[in-house]
């Protein structure tokens, strides 16, 4: 989630003990933060297996947060599910641009295709070559898979030993999660990690319109319905935008 | 319906991955679903941060969480990395609750 493309000119030839370095700075980082999915699931209301299932077998962060948010804050578990699956959604993108660059064997994909997530394609589209992608992408995978499960457990298991995890500011962490994925995919994309023509770009008015969206729908609508109102803001403000074009 | 719902997200999520991974580039190369592609998770995310930040139950309050939202987007600006940006909204968030009771 640091790590960004952001060179220009010809790439310098990288050496392999650097690209093994980012991949696990960035790896163990976010995999510690499983210990606050595992903390924040169990205050939900998710049992220990519950929590551990998601971090194997979803295995994308934000689409974890968003569940066990939604069903701590009493929506019903398949609008929740709809939720986290818009956030799932953009991990076929970065599988796209992945396939590409890594040109995975046909009996690779399926195992690779876990662990196509916002930190591994980070890490994996910022080298210079092939080679250093595919290691980027398997050391980042195979370290933020381990770690991220083990401290789901732990957060899980040490849940009940914290108590009431908004005590401890736990229930700050989810959208902490989030502003700071917001901020990656803010920075990265077409600008090529600047903010400078940030203005020029859709991102930051369908933040906004999303939060606005999301929070006057809040006192109306039943719990879990509000984020997928929010959601509408993408393809609004696409059609506001084309429509502006094509007036000037 | 809990084991229904991470059985659905799982099995989604698994599926757009290895979609990604597996359809030819010039499915999902369109313009307009590659913008929209880029969007919906912006908007999603933005949703989500005011509805965890603000809500409680089906009313809207401003409290410590606001505070220690502020405390990671001030992480942010500063470059922090992914983990302290996460533990300063949760340190300030106890913190603010702490002294105000």
């Amino acid at each position: 989630m640091t790590a960004s493309p952001t060179q220009t000119g010809p790439p310098p030839p990288k050496p392999r003990a650097a690209v093994v370095r980012d991949a696990l700075g960035v790896g163990i980082t976010v995999g510690l933060s499983g210990f606050v999915f595992g903390v924040t699931s169990s205050g939900a209301g998710l049992s220990v297996a519950q929590t551990c299932a998601l971090s194997l077998l979803v295995f994308t962060g934000a689409s974890q947060f968003a569940l066990v948010g939604a069903i701590g804050a009493g929506g019903a578990p398949f609008a929740a599910a709809a939720g986290a699956l818009f956030l799932g959604a953009r991990n076929a993108f970065y599988g796209l641009r992945l396939s590409q660059l890594l040109a995975l064997p046909a009996a690779l994909r399926p195992l690779a295709a876990q662990w196509v997530i916002d930190e591994t394609s980070a890490v994996a589209l910022a080298q210079p070559d092939r080679a250093a992608a595919r290691l980027g992408f398997t050391v980042t995978g195979v370290s933020l898979y381990l770690g991220w499960n083990v401290t789901t457990l732990l957060g899980a298991l040490g849940a009940s030993a914290l108590g009431d995890p908004s005590a401890w500011g736990l229930d700050a962490a989810g959208p902490a999660v989030f502003l700071a994925l917001l901020a990656s995919m803010m920075r990265g994309g077409n600008s090529r990690g600047s903010w400078r023509r940030i203005r020029e770009r859709p991102e930051p008015v369908t933040a906004l319109a999303a939060a606005v969206l999301a929070l006057a729908s809040l006192p109306f609508l039943p719990a879990g319905v509000p984020i997928l109102v929010a959601a509408l803001a993408a393809p609004a403000v696409l059609v506001v935008n084309r429509r502006r074009r094509d007036l000037s | 319906m809990i084991w229904a719902a991470i059985a659905l997200v799982a099995a989604g999520c698994y599926a757009v991955k290895l979609l990604g991974l597996s359809v030819p580039a010039a499915v999902l190369e369109r313009p307009m679903v590659r913008r929209l592609a880029a969007l919906v998770p912006i908007a999603t995310l933005a949703g989500l941060i005011a509805l965890q930040t603000f809500g409680e139950g089906r009313t809207l309050v401003v409290d410590a969480r606001a505070a220690g939202l502020a405390a990671a987007a001030a992480a942010l600006l500063l470059r922090a990395p992914f983990l302290v940006v996460v533990a300063a909204a949760v340190v300030v968030t106890a913190a603010v609750r702490a002294l105000t009771g």
